[in-house]
């Protein structure tokens, strides 16, 4: 096995575990490449990616710029904010529109949600799922894994709790496939306002009680809470949120084994965790972001390999 | 499947042992010299050159690295398979240093180029030789030569070259195999 199954990354729901292995398998080899002196190599010279941000990001972005630029690929940008998306262009109209100028590839957020299954079905380009909605963002899924399996080595058993704004997060929704392609136990924790109804069809245990959580845990994975995303109160405030569900330093002390704690970033400091949990050494959140840079070069060049 | 014997064992021995001569010749006690395996063949006949000039002449310190070259290849999309990485590891450092390259059997050359776009990434080496245990002679798409030769042989395109080691197929020996 040394090819993907698929031909775009739309989500984990749609790889195998092998193409985990193959992903982790040729990020390792990536990680040592962006820790030489010079931390760039030629493969992708002849591949033009494009990366579509209908939403804002800034690490996803940067992270996915800086992996396409290692690898020697010509990169173009594009923001909804400053685009002709305002001026009622459709979403097939803009990117068919900028594959015309010969682009390989396309790094796509998008606030809906199947927005790159739904272009995958219409135009040539290989597409990276960067973010639809609140359904996927697989690249954040496979450094969140990449990064428990570097830190405790291997992620097949280990008890992984999720913990926050489920309803609204495609990290945790990603977070979940891979976790449970891979082996790991999964809870999910959180108000129950915000945690979809059905989200144990999907193999999850919920636990409302962060205590009993992180009792339970080996690694806390600590979400945002999207108040952007927030049509309606789910919580009364950001205080009791605090109270419920932040993790503090004082907290992570009084339990009786170190876990590990990670966080897709932007962190509210002092809401999901304080600043002494977010800068201690039981943190790896800075891992995650340079381990993000190795995935997704590793995903980038195999998915450029498979275009003929 | 046809094969014929290359070297044997002992063929194989006498030539290691000249080309670590050869290369004591030019790099002394190599303070300023490094070796670098070429992934992922060649890194057992850099293990064996090493373990040769350190048991066999007294020369301690031989400084070892691998080098993979897959992502400075250049047949990257235009072969079936995607091509798969092997590990580098290269804990010295490279600038102002002679590097020999090591790589079990010389074709076409093109390992070589890719490897030599890919050691610059470590750094600037003062020069770069290149050892090699089987030249196919006539066969270069590159102007590339070996600096240190085991033997040179004529295989036409049809035949392959397979270099086998006692720590991994049981015994030293070299075959012409008919692909």
């Amino acid at each position: 096995m040394s090819e993907l199954s698929v031909n775009h990354l739309l989500g984990i729901k749609y790889i195998t575990q092998e193409d985990i292995d193959l992903i982790f398998k040729t990020a390792d080899h990536f990680k040592e490449v962006i820790n030489r002196p010079i931390k760039k190599v030629p493969s992708l010279r002849d591949i033009t990616i494009a990366n579509l941000f209908f939403e804002n990001s800034t690490r996803t972005k940067l992270s996915f710029e800086l992996a396409e630029k290692r690898l020697s690929a010509d990169v173009i940008n594009f923001s909804a904010a400053a685009s002709s998306v305002k001026k009622g262009e459709t979403l097939i109209d803009t990117v068919n529109n900028i594959l015309s100028m010969k682009v390989d590839m396309v790094v796509m957020r998008h606030p809906n949600p199947g927005a790159g299954v739904f272009l995958s079905k219409h135009i040539k380009a290989s597409i990276i799922n960067a973010g639809d909605g609140a359904h996927e963002h697989p690249t954040q899924a496979l450094l969140d894994s990449y990064s428990i399996k570097e830190r405790l080595g291997e992620v097949a058993g280990k008890n992984v709790v999720i913990v926050g704004d489920i309803l609204h997060s495609r990290v945790a929704l990603s977070n979940i496939y891979a976790l449970k392609l891979q082996g790991a136990n999964v809870k999910i924790c959180g108000p129950k306002t915000l945690i979809p109804k059905y989200i144990e069809s999907l193999g999850v245990e919920v636990e409302l009680d962060l205590r009993k959580a992180l009792e339970w845990c080996d690694v806390a994975n600590m979400l945002r809470v999207q108040n952007e995303r927030m049509d309606i109160s789910y919580f009364p405030s950001t205080r009791e949120y605090r109270q419920q569900y932040g993790v503090s330093k004082d907290l992570l002390d009084s339990l009786n084994k170190e876990i590990v704690i990670m966080h897709p970033g932007p962190i509210n400091r002092g809401v999901e965790i304080t600043s002494d949990v977010a800068d201690s050494g039981q943190s790896i959140i800075l891992d995650q972001v340079q381990n993000g840079v190795a995935v997704r070069m590793a995903v980038i060049y195999l998915l450029a390999s498979k275009i003929k | 499947m046809s094969q014929k014997v290359l070297l044997n064992a002992t063929e194989v021995d006498i030539i290691l042992n000249r080309l670590a001569c050869q290369l004591i010749e030019n790099h002394e006690d190599f303070t300023n010299t490094v070796l670098i395996g070429i992934q992922p063949r060649g890194i057992y006949l850099a293990e064996r050159i090493k373990r040769l000039l350190e048991e066999s002449y007294d020369i301690n310190n031989v400084s070892l690295g691998h080098l993979d070259i897959t992502f400075y290849r250049d047949d990257f999309r235009r072969t079936e398979k995607t091509l798969e990485a092997n590990k580098t590891k290269i804990d010295f450092v490279v600038e102002n240093k002679k590097v020999v390259f090591i790589d079990d059997v010389l074709y076409t050359g093109r390992s070589i180029n890719a490897a030599l776009s890919a050691i610059q990434s470590f750094g600037r080496p003062e020069e770069v030789e290149l050892l090699c245990l089987i030249d196919r002679r006539f066969s270069r798409h590159l102007p590339i030569q070996p600096d240190y030769r085991g033997r040179q042989v004529d295989a036409i395109n049809e035949e392959r070259v397979l270099v086998n080691w006692a720590e991994n197929e049981g015994k030293d020996s070299v075959y012409v195999v008919n692909k």
